[in-house]
């Protein structure tokens, strides 16, 4: 397998749109940007789930934690670790709060945690990556990936943006479709400090 | 108005099955609305019920536009003989009553739906969706809507109870043909 340091300076060196995007963003090289960093509350973990006739539910996790490291020529074996609580979902209706912390949906009294473990790390571009994982919600566990794109750097944190799409079937959430969809779509900014 | 004496000794198979029809769902709506809005339901359940709630409910809304839209274009049935002027004008009286709130109920529903800041659709039977109505959102009015309607409908269910009791005096000491010729029976001695 081509490691991923070796595509990135391949691209680095060959496209100059991607010498753009480097200046543009401040895309570090893997051996700069190599080290573990802990998810910071800059972050941002929102998500939105559609419904029927247009608009939908937007809402986001006010408590989380996790961690990443970036191994320096070995993108694939880099890892991330997240979880966040439930309890902590906000939607700017109380009533809709409630109901999705309630049995019907996270059964955050008895499901404290979700969790996200990745086992594979792709890059796909000079500043992107998929990141596959294990998504742990309600006692379900389930494969998901998320597309990562790196969006700043500055030597001490490190900030990408994450997008991921998940189905609430496979977490037993999956109540009140097909009114609302069965599909979450995550728009996430995730912020690193470096340790 | 017509005459009576242009009317018709029964009902017609429309009025029948539609009063019968809109019965059914009626009580069906309020039982259903009185189990889902207990505080101690399942949360999932209680959505559910919810959204089946208001897919009948706006089904009882068509159904009683047609039977409304109907008794006033079709030749009204003949009282039975024997009543009195009171009696008839009570008749007639708890008749109208029952028509137009078989309409209002499930219209002060549809306003609940459409008032509510929560802006859930109504999805009718997962089939098509039902626009709310163009009406300012907010908690108060939805809360306004959802005494309306509860009132209202708890007002029905009195009504019904009235109305089935006459029913069943008309059928039971009277010995007339008020509650048979409702129920399609052609013969009766």
């Amino acid at each position: 397998m081509i490691r991923g340091t070796a595509i990135l300076v391949a691209i680095i060196i060959c496209s100059p749109y991607s010498q753009s995007v480097q200046a543009a963003t401040g895309i570090p090289s893997l051996t700069d940007a190599a080290g573990r960093y802990t998810i910071t509350n800059a972050s941002d973990i929102r998500f939105h789930v559609d419904q029927v006739g247009g608009g939908g539910i937007k809402g986001s996790f006010g408590s989380f934690s996790g961690n990443f490291n970036l191994k320096a020529g070995d993108l694939d074996h880099s890892m991330v670790n997240f979880e966040l609580k439930p309890q902590s979902v906000s939607t700017g209706q109380t009533r809709v709060d409630a109901f999705l912390r309630s049995s019907a949906v996270f059964d955050s009294d008895n499901y404290e945690k979700i969790t996200f473990r990745s086992n594979r790390i792709e890059q796909t571009g000079p500043d992107r990556a998929h990141v596959t994982g294990t998504l742990t919600a309600k006692g379900h566990s389930a494969p998901e990936s998320f597309d990562v794109r790196l969006t700043s750097w500055n030597g001490r944190t490190i900030g990408f943006t994450v997008r991921g799409q998940i189905l609430r079937s496979h977490y037993a959430m999956d109540v009140g479709t097909p009114i609302y969809s069965n599909l979450v779509q995550f728009d996430m900014v995730v912020e690193g400090q470096r340790n | 108005m017509r005459r009576y004496a242009d009317a018709f000794e029964r009902y017609n198979f429309l009025t029948i099955t539609l009063h019968w029809l809109i019965a059914l769902l009626i009580l069906g709506l309020i039982v259903l609305g009185f189990i889902m809005t207990r505080s101690s339901i399942d949360p999932a359940l209680q959505f559910s019920l919810f959204q089946w709630h208001k897919s009948f409910g706006m089904l009882v809304l068509l159904l009683s536009l047609i039977r409304l839209a109907h008794s006033f274009f079709y030749v009204r049935a003949k009282p039975v003989g024997g009543m009195s002027v009171a009696e008839h004008l009570a008749a007639r009286a708890m008749h109208h009553l029952l028509l137009l709130l078989a309409v209002i109920v499930p219209f002060a529903g549809w306003m609940i739906a459409s008032v509510s800041t929560l802006e859930i659709p109504t999805f009718a039977f997962d089939l098509f969706v039902i626009p709310h109505l163009p009406v300012e959102k907010s908690d108060a009015a939805e809360a306004w809507w959802t005494t309306a309607h509860a009132v209202l409908a708890y007002f029905v269910l009195a009504l019904v109870a009235l109305h089935a009791g006459a029913a069943l005096y008309h059928h039971y000491a009277r010995r007339d043909a008020v509650l048979i010729r409702m129920l399609g029976i052609r013969r009766y001695r």
